[in-house]
């Protein structure tokens, strides 16, 4: 039992934590259907994987144009839309509620609030300090609007599914596939082999041309550059929102991965020091 | 084999200090502990779970500055630490992640305990005080995991402390009295958080004493046989904290890429839902380290059995010394027993795999649509489980032949022919 060398160490150490892993992933099912699911080379997946910032943008407005009149979005501030690793970020707005892009998003949003003077319920303008929303005033009201389904909140849906970005891509492709033999889909719901029980109370959210793209702005090494807009297919418009909804899942991605890196170099040389150390203090040591 | 201390006071101050509470001779001769000097990895996993314990508590205590133990807010309050608590993110993803790497390491410092016979006279106090810290920690990951207040965290609660309901006559009240009420709810989460916070000081309690049990008698070896001369021993410091500290570094390289780049593998991504009690997850599944206890406990369909069974699992652990009469403590001298262990190991990962599985799912198929099933390869591995304990070890004890041993740590480091060996440090 006894590891010979330190390779064979650490190597039993990782092939241990990865079988655990695959353990805990056995678990999960799925309806059968002709569809097959797509897996994209996320631009985001991998140890040095980013968002896509530029498709997270337009992300956004497919976010804003067609899934927020069901879905909310509530663990999101708009401030949190110019933090640094977010889709918004302008490097000349450290402070994200200065960023115009921010402000402007905010101020689109109608949030409910009290007048101060009169105790009065009234309706503002967002700021940059807001939280996104609810979409309707209550539960019961969602499910009233909904077939009795309430639209989940979107903030971490991409984590909040296995293989999230892979999930909610598919989901939204994978409505028209042909419904199998044997399946009675009720009015009110929908089939789409991406859900578990193939059967969704919301409709295909996304069609052909449905939001109007506009072409974005990035600041290139200083130089601003116009990235066309693409065509608003379902794949694209899928893609982007994607990109949006990922970042929004997990905002600090690119900043725990460059911690990571760090952290691992510095423990990767430490481990190195300290074999050495080792070698050295037992290097007359029978043992 | 703490022998008499060597430490001599060499300043005033701590003279003055040494005839009052001679703490500073405590921790000199912790550092000058003589420790067999065949010590392996295995024995490294010591040092790590301490590291791991002290991880847990100071990220839990940051955390709890920021949580919010309310139904209401938990979930959001989770989110908020994630979001906008300045490193929140990698104190959280820590914290939840660290739970996997201390359960990791103390299955291994288990697993080598079970290999070399730790458990044996002198030895039983710092087993059962393992075992006993063993049943903390499996209480404080539990309550723990239930304080995000995601679908999963709820879930497991309420299917954990279902069982208690099973507890013939008293059962429902004790079920109500645990909750504080009839159902996981508020009362049940501030509970909760309340002992979480409080257990793992219970647990650095029963550490203090499983060290200091340790250090009484000494620390077994890979080969199982008692130090009996100096040249037997090292001294701890410079050998074994410098080895320690070599595999606490490779244990953290591990842990850091799972924090950094896997920060949710090992957890549910039905956590990330809130926790709602009028909608019941597709799968309701422990988390990876209590995945064969889940299997034991499906394996019998009578649930108040199945509990007794989980319950069995663990106070079997107890009583192991007891068990196991072999005079032979090291397997590596046991030619048969060592079999029965590495297929002991091998049952143990079967009831992880069984238990993550759906029962009637077919585990290995045997041609089409036919197979054994996850729940019969569970019960299976779980006699297995059982009868190591409670059938093979006793037998064992009686009728195998051990191989031969050498005389003495240093006769099997250094050859029969040797009976000193350097014990100087090189500088």
């Amino acid at each position: 039992m006894a590891f010979k060398t330190t390779k064979n160490f650490i190597l039993g150490a990782i092939v241990a934590a990865a079988s655990v892993t695959g353990i805990a992933y056995a678990a999960g099912g799925g309806v059968e259907s002709d569809y097959k699911m797509e897996h994209p080379d996320w631009s985001f997946n991998g140890p040095f994987g980013k968002y896509d910032m530029v498709a997270a943008q337009r992300g956004y407005k497919v976010y804003r144009e067609v899934c927020a009149s069901c879905h909310s979005l509530k663990y999101v501030a708009f401030r949190h839309l110019g933090d640094k690793g977010a889709p918004f970020y302008l490097a000349d707005f450290e402070n994200p509620n200065d960023n115009p892009y921010v402000k402007n998003f905010a101020a689109d949003w109608t949030i409910e609030d009290i007048d101060n003077e009169t105790g009065d319920v009234i309706e503002r303008p967002g700021i940059t300090a807001d939280y996104f929303p609810p979409i309707f005033p209550n539960d019961a009201a969602a499910r009233a609007s909904n077939g009795g389904a309430i639209p989940p909140d979107l903030s971490s849906m991409v984590k909040a599914r296995n293989n999230g970005a892979d999930y909610v891509y598919n989901l939204m492709l994978a409505y028209g596939s042909p419904i199998p033999k044997g399946v009675e889909i009720t009015p009110g719901l929908h089939w789409n082999p991406v859900m578990d029980g193939g059967k969704i109370a919301m409709a295909a959210p996304l069609s052909e041309g449905l939001v109007d793209y506009d072409p974005v702005e990035i600041n290139d090494h200083g130089e601003l550059k116009t990235i066309a807009a693409p065509e608003a297919t379902v794949e694209q418009m899928s893609h982007d929102l994607v990109q949006f909804l990922a970042w929004s899942a997990d905002p600090k991605m690119e900043q725990r991965k460059s911690v990571g890196l760090m952290t691992l170099i510095y423990l990767i040389i430490l481990s190195l020091l300290l074999f050495l150390s080792y070698k050295r203090v037992w290097r007359n040591v029978k043992h | 084999m703490s022998g008499p201390s060597t430490y001599e006071p060499k300043y005033a101050a701590a003279k003055w200090m040494d005839q009052r509470l001679p703490i500073i001779r405590m921790g000199a001769d912790f550092m000058t502990f003589p420790s067999p000097r065949n010590l392996n990895y295995w024995y490294t996993f010591g040092g790590i779970l301490a590291l791991c314990l002290v991880v847990q508590i100071l990220s839990g205590v940051i955390l709890a500055m920021h949580y919010v133990a309310d139904v209401d807010l938990a979930f959001a309050s989770v989110q908020r630490i994630r979001r906008d608590v300045p490193f929140g993110w990698l104190l959280q993803s820590m914290h939840a992640v660290g739970a996997s790497m201390f359960f990791l390491a103390v299955y291994m410092h288990m697993f080598r305990g079970l290999y070399y016979g730790s458990y044996k006279a002198p030895r039983e106090m710092i087993w059962i005080l393992g075992c006993a810290i063993y049943l903390v920690m499996m209480a404080t990951a539990f309550l723990g995991y239930t304080l995000p207040w995601g679908q999963m965290s709820f879930w497991g609660a309420t299917v954990i402390t279902g069982f208690f309901g099973a507890v013939p006559i008293v059962g429902e009240s004790l079920q109500q009295w645990l909750l504080g009420g009839y159902a996981v709810d508020n009362a049940t989460l501030n509970r909760f958080f309340a002992l979480h916070y409080l257990l793992p000081f219970v647990i650095a309690a029963l550490v203090g004493l499983h060290v200091w049990a340790l250090h009484h008698v000494g620390q077994n070896n890979p080969i199982g046989i008692s130090e009996k001369t100096e040249s037997d021993t090292l001294s701890f410091h410079p050998f074994y904290t410098v080895k320690d500290a070599f595999a606490i570094a490779v244990f953290l390289v591990i842990f850091a890429v799972f924090l950094f780049y896997l920060p949710d593998a090992l957890g549910h991504a039905d956590n990330y839902i809130e926790a709602d009690a009028m909608k019941t997850p597709a799968h309701i599944v422990p988390e990876w380290y209590f995945l064969p206890f889940y299997a034991i406990l499906r394996a019998v369909p009578s649930k108040l059995f199945g509990i007794l069974l989980m319950l069995g699992a663990i106070v079997v652990l107890f009583v192991l010394p007891w068990l196991d009469t072999h005079k032979v403590r090291s397997m590596r001298f046991r030619p048969v027993a060592r079999w029965f262990f590495i297929l002991f190991i091998v049952m143990c990962f079967i009831l992880g795999w069984c238990g993550a599985g759906v029962p009637d799912d077919i585990a290995i198929p045997l041609g089409k649509d036919a197979g054994i099933t996850f729940y019969r390869l569970g019960q299976a591995a779980t006699v297995y489980y059982f009868a190591y304990f409670l059938v093979i070890l006793p037998i064992l004890g009686l009728v195998e032949t051990p191989k031969k041993r050498p005389d003495s740590i240093t006769k099997a480091v250094l050859g029969e022919n040797h009976s000193t060996a350097g014990l100087a440090p090189a500088e």
